[in-house]
């Protein structure tokens, strides 16, 4: 009886710890549905970023067909893990467009810094009156840089054709 | 293009198919240097050199002419003395058909050396030494896979058995044949070599059973060492690393794992041969054995080419076309690439050129009759991946153990309804790797996104902080102020 005693207390306090230690901290869906984003944090949805247009999607606020990077195959995927209809991407959004990412033009460029600030993901790299510069490998090419540019100096170049990024395809 | 004899009835590894093999071996030829040599400064994906010369500069034969830029390159040396005239893009050795950068040298065909530095007494030197040697003399493994040599003999695990690659089991190749017959001696020099850097017990030559002549040549060089040598038969892939232990050991590597984890390593002779010229002799890796075959040219034969020349060059060599050339294929029939010009150059894994007759293959529908499971060396089921890669499922790809598939191409030759199997499965794994890279790229972003949301918060914080404390201090002051006034 005794040891049935101090067995239980000991799952009791190994249960309690577990609740503590282990507790989930956020909606494990938001989570889910912004795994299947594409991380550009472009807020052509109409959000923020892409975590509120996830936090969206979880409480039935927003369609799945908002996100234009991510396309019909994204549109696919959200589907199948909501368990909802497909459906066409809603134009309203924008639409899909081949990647790129943004350049800036250097000798055009007056170092006002206020494209800094916009980037989602710190990938300019400035200062004020110094010439600036993208840094490509982590731009998500995201737009959001090119409207603030007082001089029209920043550009988007699609990602160029090298054999490094090449792939067999079918046309091949 | 080849003749497919019938599936194999001995069982020395899984699958495997007989082939016709079309070997001409040959003396070695040394054709004239070439006017004008190409070094491509892409190697291999994620690999680059980086150009050590300027546009206008004197080069000797074996000086670098390019440094490595990525972790897993290999310098780049002139195979011959001459002017830099350009570092300009043209089309390389590629199945994309790109063009890439490439330094251009202009020969003046006086063959000046840049002076050797030989090492004779490698016994006594310690192994950093000498892979350090290797990776100078920019050795990559020149069975195909073009893995830096060094890279592949600094193990991590110890190794019990190497096995040198003699096997070259694709048909029409017969490159690492006549190197055997040529320079026996020296490719067991650098076996010895490459045995004194791993510190292995255990070494085997591994060779096809069809060739006597190069088998009597390496059996004559191995007397005084305790190299063994093996016949292994002539089924394709009987070359393929894991195929090959499985018919020298009888041991089966699992899929998914290196063959070093399991204590093995694989060098190809014209590998060791390179060894052998990079430590005896000092010199690096400037000219390497190349077959020209096939029914579009007029003298099939075997060249020691340089490194760099134009395949137009080697097919001159050659007397030239028949008029039977249709296409231009790089390595052998069954897994070389086809390449769109004869205005490229030959790079250091370059190890057949094929010249054939176009031939036109009209695909039926699958019957799923079952041969290509009953072939493939991989023991997959091609056909169950052919589905799933033209139905885009690529996460029942990766179940079926694409990933495995070595595109030895043995499934498309048994093939009744001609289907071009491998190509969908690399179609399929270049879609899945395209898809791990864009998975990568979202989480950089996120976590990036994550940070700065973090700092700006902090930052607010700190502020708001701080703008507390100033008000704090006003209020204190004014506290003072006041009391001062009362006093």
């Amino acid at each position: 009886m005794l040891v049935l005693c101090l067995i239980f207390a000991f799952l009791g306090l190994l249960l309690g710890y577990a609740y503590k230690k282990l507790k989930v901290q956020s909606d494990p869906l938001v989570e889910q549905i912004n795994d299947l984003l594409p991380q550009t944090q472009c807020g052509q949805c109409n959000y923020i970023g892409c975590k509120p247009y996830a936090e969206a999607i979880a409480n039935n606020e927003a369609e799945i067909n908002q996100c234009p990077p991510n396309g019909e195959a994204g549109i696919l995927a959200l589907a199948n893990l909501l368990g909802k209809e497909v459906k066409p991407l809603n134009p309203e959004f924008g639409e899909q467009k081949a990647p790129a990412v943004a350049f800036i033009i250097e000798q055009d460029c007056i170092g006002c810094v206020k494209c800094i600030p916009p980037c989602p993901v710190d990938a300019i790299l400035g200062a004020s009156k110094q010439m600036h510069t993208v840094i490509a490998a982590e731009c998500t090419g995201c737009e959001l840089c090119i409207s603030p540019c007082p001089v029209d100096c920043i550009i988007m170049r699609p990602l160029e054709k090298s054999a490094n990024h090449w792939q067999w395809t079918d046309h091949v | 293009m080849f003749d497919f004899l019938w599936r194999k009835k001995t069982a020395s590894f899984t699958g495997g198919i007989i082939l016709d093999g079309h070997k001409h071996v040959s003396k070695i030829i040394t054709p004239p240097i070439a006017k004008e040599l190409v070094y491509p400064l892409f190697l291999a994906s994620n690999r680059y050199a980086k150009s050590c010369v300027k546009i206008g500069d004197y080069v000797k034969k074996g000086q670098v002419i390019a440094t490595p830029d990525s972790p897993l390159s290999t310098p780049i040396h002139a195979a011959s003395s001459g002017t830099i005239t350009a570092i300009e893009k043209r089309l390389i050795a590629h199945p994309s058909g790109l063009a890439e950068n490439c330094i251009i040298l202009q020969t003046d065909g006086l063959e000046t050396v840049l002076e050797a530095e030989p090492c004779l007494d490698y016994q006594q030197q310690n192994r950093e030494f000498l892979r350090e040697k290797i990776h100078l003399a920019g050795i990559v493994g020149l069975g195909g896979a073009a893995f830096p040599t060094a890279k592949k003999l600094n193990n991590s695990q110890p190794i019990h058995t190497l096995i040198i690659n003699a096997a070259e089991c694709e048909p029409y190749i017969s490159c690492d044949e006549s190197l055997a017959i040529r320079s026996a001696k020296n490719i067991i020099q650098g076996t010895l070599i490459i045995q004194h850097i791993l510190q292995t017990a255990r070494c085997i030559i591994a060779i096809e059973d069809s060739k006597p002549e190069a088998y009597a040549a390496l059996l004559s060089a191995i007397k005084t060492t305790d190299i063994q040598i093996q016949k292994v038969p002539s089924i394709y892939p009987a070359g393929g690393e894991k195929q090959l232990i499985q018919a020298i050991t009888g041991q089966k590597i699992p899929a998914q794992k290196l063959i070093f984890e399991s204590g093995f390593i694989c060098q190809n002779i014209a590998t060791s041969f390179a060894i052998y010229q990079a430590i005896i002799l000092g010199m690096p890796l400037t000219e390497r054995v190349i077959t020209v075959t096939g029914a579009g040219i007029k003298q099939a034969q075997n060249l020691q080419a340089k490194i760099g020349t134009p395949i137009k060059d080697l097919v001159q060599a050659c007397q030239g076309y028949t008029n039977h050339a249709e296409q231009l294929i790089m390595g052998g029939p069954m897994m070389g690439i086809a390449l769109a010009s004869d205005d490229i150059a030959i790079i250091k894994t370059s190890n057949c050129l094929l010249i054939e007759p176009l031939k036109q293959a009209d695909t039926q529908p699958c019957i799923r009759c079952g041969d290509c499971a009953e072939v493939c060396p991989s023991e997959l089921l091609p056909q169950q991946l052919y589905w799933y890669s033209r139905s885009q499922e690529w996460d029942n790809c990766t179940d079926y153990q694409l990933a495995d598939c070595i595109e030895c191409g043995c499934c498309d030759v048994v093939c009744p309804s001609k289907i071009p199997l491998v190509q969908a499965f690399r179609i399929a794994k270049a879609e899945i790797t395209q898809k791990h890279r864009q998975t990568e790229q979202a989480a950089l972003a996120k976590e990036r996104f994550e940070n700065q949301q973090h700092r700006k918060l902090r930052i607010a914080q700190e502020k708001a902080q701080q703008l507390a404390k100033r008000k704090a201090a006003i209020e204190k002051m004014k506290a003072a102020a006041a009391q001062r006034k009362l006093n």
